[in-house]
């Protein structure tokens, strides 16, 4: 099949000339994809780690639904998040409905379970070091729930990167609640979507291409930011 | 631990006498049983800790002296008996009180994945707002630890972690410092570093528990010895009287350095 | 450089790609914007890519296209998500109205379906004008067919063909009748994957660029009529439907200056969409 090393080189050509239409993409996908997963972020490390350091009952029935929420499909989550933004349903007079903002919300509520049941492993673990430690110095539960936090940033940054892949990824949330608008909801996946259902595979290859590309560079940012201080090194120097 | 041992620090007299009448009874232990999986781990632990002085708990292997440590301080619940605190005179001090007055350094320390200043942070923020002025640089200056403020605390020798876990209790200004095994794999330097610093908390005011292997180690800080044999205390007792006429075949067979079993 | 610091520059990174991102779109966003819900095959055949510039340029109305089957378009119409429809499915458009959802109906264009299949063409159908008959040999040579089976404009009229051939085909869906249950260029992709034949309006299909192996066997039947109408959706019904707009933009599509652009609208030389709008409709 020629589609393959034209579709590569198609790729090339398109982020060699910076296509203005393909930067909109891009630049329009990235930003939604980050806005959710600051805002999955925000409600997901704190909860994940209550989940992990507290008891209280139902706590366990609210840790196997995380992880089975993790399978959500995109498609149904688009759904509920439609029928909550359309003007027949209960928060349509906010008017969100095919804008950024409801995209921002289908990705929020795909990957919050998953930052949730991924920081609810990762804090449990630390926390299995640290508990009788914690409870020695007599730390009361929201500084022990900040600390490990911040003690296990570099595994979660891996969640976070796990939560960005999934809202990246994912295209049947933003096609229903975004509407795949063109200046206006039009991500990498949804005009994925359109060239291929266009026939167009070639460029619709091409942008799966630079879709990856975006990826392995959010990857490669990560691990410069999680680069290993070195052994004894300053941590206050430059 | 040859090297231990060959160390023999001047002898101290003993002062528990003058500090018996000020200072309050900190910790009473009443009938302290511990089973677990069927097993009698501590039997019916008596115990009342009296002295600001320092308290060396010995025994054998696998005599329970870390379980007894830890439910003195409150990691583990026994499973009958009563552990009693003594709090600015209260008979029964509220439970927060109760763990401000204690802290524990354990043989393997956990340190915060971040500088050996903000581990010192981390634990001063527990206590005081805002941190009173030169309380890190004086923690630091005590652990022997300046220049290595801003290091990451777990790339730290064995015998620097050791120091910067005490230092890091000390901050808590407890009543009651527990320390299990301090010494435990350090090489002689680290050990004299870790005793200064044992003692000079304790003339600070801080009544001190130690677990040791080291009987010369025992001999050189202990005021009174808590002598433990399969989860039970054979002999309490000043530490002089201690060495010099143990009152049962087992310690005196564990002073003498023969395995007891 | 510490963890912190790392951090706060790939934020920082991140924050300002995000904003460029803002950027792009609200230059371009007018004031005043309509959503119109389409069908796939208005978008995908070019038509709306080409024409609505044309009328942003002159109303200053920024038209927001929303592309799906035309169930759901019609479904998301009833919601009362988005000012205007722009499908082609008559009967279900009426009973749109009929049941208050919309205002009025026009007729905007038309153009025909078509049957494609393989170029071998095992049913035989070639050059046929009769879709009924053509249908009719698939079903006994039992060749496969793709069926968009989604309820769309083009699935509605392949239904209404195969009961005018007095066939049930979805008794044999998953032998040779596959219902793939997505819009024209999937199946489309589905058809040049497995050989199979499917119906599609001729516009989608001369844009379609994965042809593969198949041909137009069967055209110019008059059943195959496609007929496009626009529906003002119901401001009575749905307060937040900008009426203004939007009847300016069907008053645009109707009239003189959106027929001609639907005319002039050529793929590879030919005319896609033919205008037949009542010259009522325009003011």
């Amino acid at each position: 099949m020629q589609d393959f090393t034209g579709s590569f080189r198609l790729a090339g050509r398109l982020i060699a000339a910076a296509d203005p239409a393909l930067v909109e993409i891009v630049l329009l996908s990235i930003q939604v994809t980050l806005s959710a997963l600051v805002v999955s972020a925000l409600i997901g490390l704190p909860l994940g780690a209550t989940l992990a350091i507290s008891r209280f009952p139902g706590r366990h029935g609210l840790v196997i639904l995380c992880n089975a929420l993790m399978g959500l499909p995109p498609v149904v989550v688009g759904l509920l998040v439609y029928m909550m933004l359309s003007n027949a349903g209960p928060l349509g007079v906010l008017q969100l409905l095919y804008t950024p903002t409801a995209m921002v919300i289908a990705q929020t509520v795909l990957i919050t379970p998953i930052l949730i049941a991924l920081t609810r492993q990762v804090i449990a673990d630390l926390n299995h070091e640290y508990a009788e430690t914690f409870h020695s110095l007599g730390v009361p539960a929201h500084t022990a729930i900040a600390a490990l936090l911040w003690d296990g940033r570099f595994s979660l940054l891996t969640v976070l990167l796990a939560g960005f892949g999934r809202a990246i990824a994912e295209v049947g949330a933003v096609m229903i609640v975004g509407g795949n608008i063109n200046h206006v909801t039009r991500v990498m996946t949804t005009a994925i979507a359109l060239e291929t259902s266009k026939g167009e595979l070639a460029l619709a290859l091409a942008l799966g291409l630079i879709l990856l590309a975006i990826a392995l560079g959010v990857n490669a940012l990560t691990s410069m930011i999680n680069a290993p201080d070195g052994k004894r090194s300053h941590v206050r120097s430059a | 631990m040859s090297e231990v041992l060959d160390f023999t620090p001047p002898r101290r007299p003993s002062r528990n006498a003058h500090r018996l009448a000020a200072s309050p009874m900190p910790l009473q232990v009443r009938g302290l049983s511990l089973e677990l999986e069927g097993k009698r781990l501590l039997d019916q632990v008596d115990l009342t800790l009296l002295d600001n002085g320092i308290t060396v708990i010995l025994g054998p292997n696998g005599a329970g002296k870390t379980l007894l440590l830890k439910c003195l301080h409150g990691l583990c619940q026994p499973t009958s008996g009563t552990v009693l605190w003594h709090v600015d005179g209260l008979e029964r001090p509220p439970v927060l009180e109760v763990r401000k007055a204690q802290a524990l350094v354990q043989q393997k320390p956990v340190l915060l994945r971040r500088s050996v200043l903000a581990n010192l942070k981390f634990a001063a923020k527990l206590r005081y707002s805002p941190i009173p002025q030169g309380l890190l640089e004086n923690a630091l200056a005590l652990a022997r630890l300046d220049h290595l403020a801003s290091h990451a605390a777990r790339t730290l020798s064995g015998g620097e972690q050791q120091r910067l876990a005490l230092a890091r209790a000390l901050i808590l200004k407890p009543k009651v410092l527990f320390l299990d095994e301090p010494a435990a794999n350090l090489d002689p330097a680290s050990t004299v570093l870790i005793e200064e610093a044992i003692r000079a908390a304790q003339s600070a005011g801080t009544k001190i528990v130690l677990i040791t292997h080291g009987l010369s180690q025992a001999r050189r800080l202990a005021d009174n010895i808590v002598f433990l044999h399969r989860g039970r205390i054979l002999e309490h007792s000043p530490a002089d009287k201690f060495f010099s006429e143990p009152a049962t075949v087992e310690a005196e067979a564990y002073v003498r350095g023969e395995i007891v079993l | 450089m510490n963890f912190f610091n790392r951090l706060l520059t790939a934020a920082t990174l991140g924050a300002g790609l995000a904003t460029a991102g803002i950027a792009v779109p609200q230059s371009l966003a007018a004031d005043q914007f309509i959503v119109v819900q389409s069908t796939t095959s208005t978008q995908n055949s070019g038509l709306l890519d080409a024409i609505l510039p044309q009328f942003s340029e002159t109303s200053g109305i920024e038209v927001r296209v929303v592309a799906v089957g035309t169930g759901q378009a019609l479904k998301n119409a009833a919601n009362g998500d988005g000012d205007v429809l722009l499908v082609h499915a008559k009967p279900a458009e009426e009973k749109f109205i009929a049941d208050g959802n919309g205002v009025e109906r026009f007729d905007v264009m038309y153009n025909d379906f078509v049957i494609v299949g393989p170029e071998a063409d095992p049913a035989g159908i070639k050059g046929m004008n009769d879709a009924k008959a053509a249908l009719t040999k698939i079903a006994e040579s039992k060749a496969s067919f793709a069926s968009r089976g989604d309820d769309s404009g083009t699935h509605k009229k392949e239904k209404a063909l195969w009961q005018m051939a007095g066939i049930t085909p979805t008794d044999a869906s998953g032998s040779w009748y596959r219902e793939t249950g997505s819009g024209m260029g999937a199946t489309l992709n589905v058809a040049a994957g497995m050989d199979a034949y499917t119906i599609t309006d001729r516009a989608t299909w001369l844009a379609f660029e994965n042809k593969a192996n198949l041909k137009v066997l069967t055209e110019g039947d008059d059943n195959l009529f496609n007929q496009y109408g626009v529906i003002l959706v119901n401001p009575e019904k749905h307060p937040n439907v900008k009426t203004e707009a939007g009847q300016a933009f069907i008053d645009w599509l109707t009239g003189e200056n959106g027929q001609k652009a639907i005319a002039a609208y050529k793929v590879g030389g030919e005319q896609l969409f033919f205008p037949n709008a009542q010259s009522s409709a325009s003011n």
